[in-house]
């Protein structure tokens, strides 16, 4: 029998959870902890700068890999800290457990120094919370916590644990339970096939037909099915923002992605389809614009493993509840066996007014002899860097131009914040990729009012060698506030001006990174190669680009899918 | 549509607010909320009443049961269900209106839990539009002091909430 201390078993259940890295900040009540991890060596811990970082490295790791990320911070403002972070991954539904120190159990409630009450301030951004009653609780609520959040429709899970249950010389058996059983928690594990054979008589019947898929398609690793199924049936495919990458861009059959800042042939397709295939995705209002106007003409099968996204913005016609791998799966084996095929005719007619959007107007930006465009540093980074990068971004026009114009042709490589939207995002997720996957290319396209917000992290950088590419898209402005501000606010630009930005060169220098600025068109490319070429170095490219830029396409406000901004002075 | 949602709960700190957070954090309405445990003590057994349109109360029990903690729930008003609720009244009694209290409470199949010379104290079960009807027939100036317990509710027939 082997008896451990409450700190000593977290970390050894760390350990058999095969958790190589978390990622945290130390702490009063978290010490027992940060002890026991000092006395091994299999759970690698990365210090970050601010505990929102930690979140968001977590983050970025289980985005490009699709498993939990940890985080272990200590109590208080430790834990307050991860809220925004913990916030994201609950909005993109991101696999993580975040272990936060608490003060004595003796003392919760009587406003001890550090306290704060965990488990209700995150209890709205977390799939679940568990607080340790008894440190023989420990590994047990340490095998729930991976597997909630790694199962069903995946989330973050916060794990409270008081200091007194990780006294040092307290020592109980330890034991690593093999199988979690939660008689209130159990996943859909296939979809009803009843309702998946309905679907694709649907779908064989229609005539203008789109699938319409999410980030759910890269959470539940089914790209592949996808891709399969749009190609055995032909259908066009547009993605959302959290699935871009799901299906490959460069594919004839993608639209690219849709919504407000969607391509014009997605949304003119969605809006004149039949039949909409959604496949793990939310009908977000980023998506649908007003949901009264969205979609009049289409039938709707909503395949999604949360019963609660289905029909709660848009009703579906067919609802199937279930795992979109295994969902689809089915689909593949029905229309091999069928005897039907969709209708080729109607299908080639389709293409051809999709085509024909394709024509009118497809993804294009106006070209400048004055000014770098955000969007051409993009498309040079995509030619640069084959398209193979994992690219991260923060929030705001430069995130919307990454999307554009990055052309994703892998899931899991398209990081960014699309639920929270959360600025300071970037960098961080980077890290918590690059750490990882060290020998990818991992670039981080931002701005200079996102990168700001979580900057310290060029030091943690520093120290653990992360040698990512920030790509500061810089126009000395809140670009999105300001476009909106240009566009529904008379141009009063109400505070998303940024006066004295710092010295980014120097700042980078300072923690021992490189700095490039580029501010001459015929700069862009040889400077981007350089920096490229420097595999071992973090470089931080500041690029001044067009501060007049605005994103286009842009859904017009309360239209339908089809009412759009095409540049700032058409719209249709 | 006013409905009555039944639900068990796993009986743990910590669930009881994560149902009512839920409530709040999602804009559903509620209207009475009770709770205790069941005969098994592992579960808490909670009904709740609230109101919305046929979509939001189907996401208020699609999200409840997202709830870690919640192990099964039914919407009672979806099919033949008995709805309680009980009420304590205190009423002001003097005079020729102890008679006409009394008399009422009969009608109402209530009874008189506590006396003092100027005051009666009512216990009063039923569902929720005969506790309002008693105190509209007693008169609301006589009304001291009203304590409500909120509904509980159940099925109807051989159909039964449990593991």
């Amino acid at each position: 029998m082997e008896l451990l201390s409450g700190a000593d078993m977290l970390i050894r259940s760390l350990q058999d959870e095969g958790i190589e890295y978390i990622y945290g900040y130390p702490g009063g009540a978290a010490l027992h902890i940060y002890d026991a991890l000092f006395r091994q060596d299999k759970v690698k811990h990365i210090l970050v700068r601010h505990e929102q970082a930690a979140v968001h490295m977590a983050d970025g790791y289980a985005r490009a890999s699709g498993k939990a990320g940890t985080v272990l911070v200590t109590s208080g403002p430790g834990a307050t800290n991860t809220i925004t972070g913990i916030a994201t991954a609950f909005m993109d539904s991101i696999p993580m457990v975040v272990l936060c120190g608490q003060v004595m159990s003796t003392l919760i409630g009587e406003d001890a120094f550090q306290e704060t009450d965990m488990i209700g301030v995150s209890r709205p951004v977390v799939k679940h919370n568990i607080s340790i009653r008894h440190p023989q609780e420990i590994p047990e609520a340490i095998r729930r916590a991976y597997y909630i959040a790694s199962t069903g429709r995946p989330g973050p899970v916060v794990v409270d644990i008081p200091k007194d249950m990780c006294t040092p010389n307290e020592r109980y058996e330890y034991v690593f339970p093999k199988k979690v059983k939660l008689r209130s928690y159990n996943p859909a594990i296939r979809g009803h096939a009843g309702q998946i054979k309905k679907a694709v008589e649907m779908m064989m019947a229609a005539k203008r037909p789109i699938i319409y898929a999410g980030g759910g398609v890269i959470l539940g690793k089914a790209s592949e099915q996808l891709t399969e199924l749009a190609h055995k049936l032909g259908f066009p495919v547009t993605n959302t923002l959290m699935g871009i990458g799901g299906f490959p861009a460069t594919d004839k059959q993608s639209l690219g992605w849709l919504g407000m800042h969607g391509s014009y042939e997605s949304n003119m397709a969605m809006h004149h389809a039949d039949l909409i295939l959604a496949v793990g995705a939310r009908f977000d209002d980023r998506v649908t614009n007003a949901t009264e106007k969205f979609c009049p003409g289409a039938r709707i099968v909503h395949i999604d493993i949360d019963p609660a996204s289905i029909s709660k913005t848009v009703d579906a016609d067919v609802p199937i509840v279930g795992p979109v791998d295994s969902v689809l799966r089915e689909m593949l084996a029905l229309t091999a066996e069928s005897e039907t095929r969709p209708d080729q005719e109607a299908l080639s007619a389709w293409w051809k007014q999709i085509d024909e959007w394709r024509a009118f107007h497809g993804m294009r930006y106006e070209k400048s002899e004055e000014y770098i465009k955000p969007q051409e540093v993009i498309e040079m980074l995509w030619r640069l860097t084959n398209g193979d990068a994992y690219v991260t971004s923060d929030v705001g026009q430069h995130q919307m131009f990454a999307a554009q114009y990055y052309k994703f042709d892998k899931p899991n490589r398209w990081i960014n914040s699309g639920g929270l939207g959360t600025m300071g995002f970037g960098l961080p997720a980077a890290m918590g990729i690059k750490l990882n996957y060290p020998d990818s290319e991992v670039l981080c396209v931002t701005g200079e009012g996102s990168i700001q917000m979580n900057i310290q992290e060029l030091s943690t950088c520093n120290q653990y060698n992360l040698p990512v590419k920030i790509i500061n898209l810089n126009n000395q402005a809140l670009g999105m506030v300001k476009q909106w501000q240009d566009m529904n606010y008379e141009s009063r630009h109400s505070h998303s001006y940024m006066g004295s930005l710092p010295n980014f060169v120097k700042l980078a220098e300072a923690y021992g990174h490189v700095g490039i600025r580029i501010d001459k068109k015929e700069e862009l490319e040889p400077k981007l190669k350089e920096a490229l070429a420097m595999k071992d170095k973090l470089v931080f490219l500041d690029i001044y680009v067009d501060p007049f830029e605005h994103v286009y396409p842009m859904h017009i406000a309360r239209g339908s899918m089809k009412d759009m901004w095409l540049s700032k002075t058409e719209r249709v | 549509m006013r409905r009555i949602i039944s639900v068990l709960l796993e009986n743990e700190p910590g669930a009881l607010s994560r149902v009512i957070g839920l409530f709040s954090q999602r804009n559903y309405n509620i209207e009475t909320l009770t709770v205790a445990p069941t005969e098994d003590e592992t579960l808490s057994r909670l009904t709740v009443t609230t109101s919305g349109s046929d979509r939001v109360i189907e996401q208020i029990t699609k999200q409840l049961n997202k709830l870690i903690e919640v192990v099964k729930l039914v919407d009672l008003t979806e099919g033949a269900h008995i709805e309680r609720e009980m009420m304590l009244v205190k009423l002001k009694a003097t005079g020729s209106q102890r008679a006409e209290i009394k008399r009422t409470v009969e009608i109402f199949r209530g009874q008189i839990v506590d006396v003092t010379s100027t005051i009666y104290t009512v216990q009063l079960a039923g569902d929720s539009d005969k506790l309002d009807a008693f105190i509209q027939a007693v008169g609301a100036s006589g009304v001291l002091e009203v304590v409500r317990s909120g509904v509980s509710g159940i099925a109807r027939g051989e159909k039964v909430l449990s593991l």
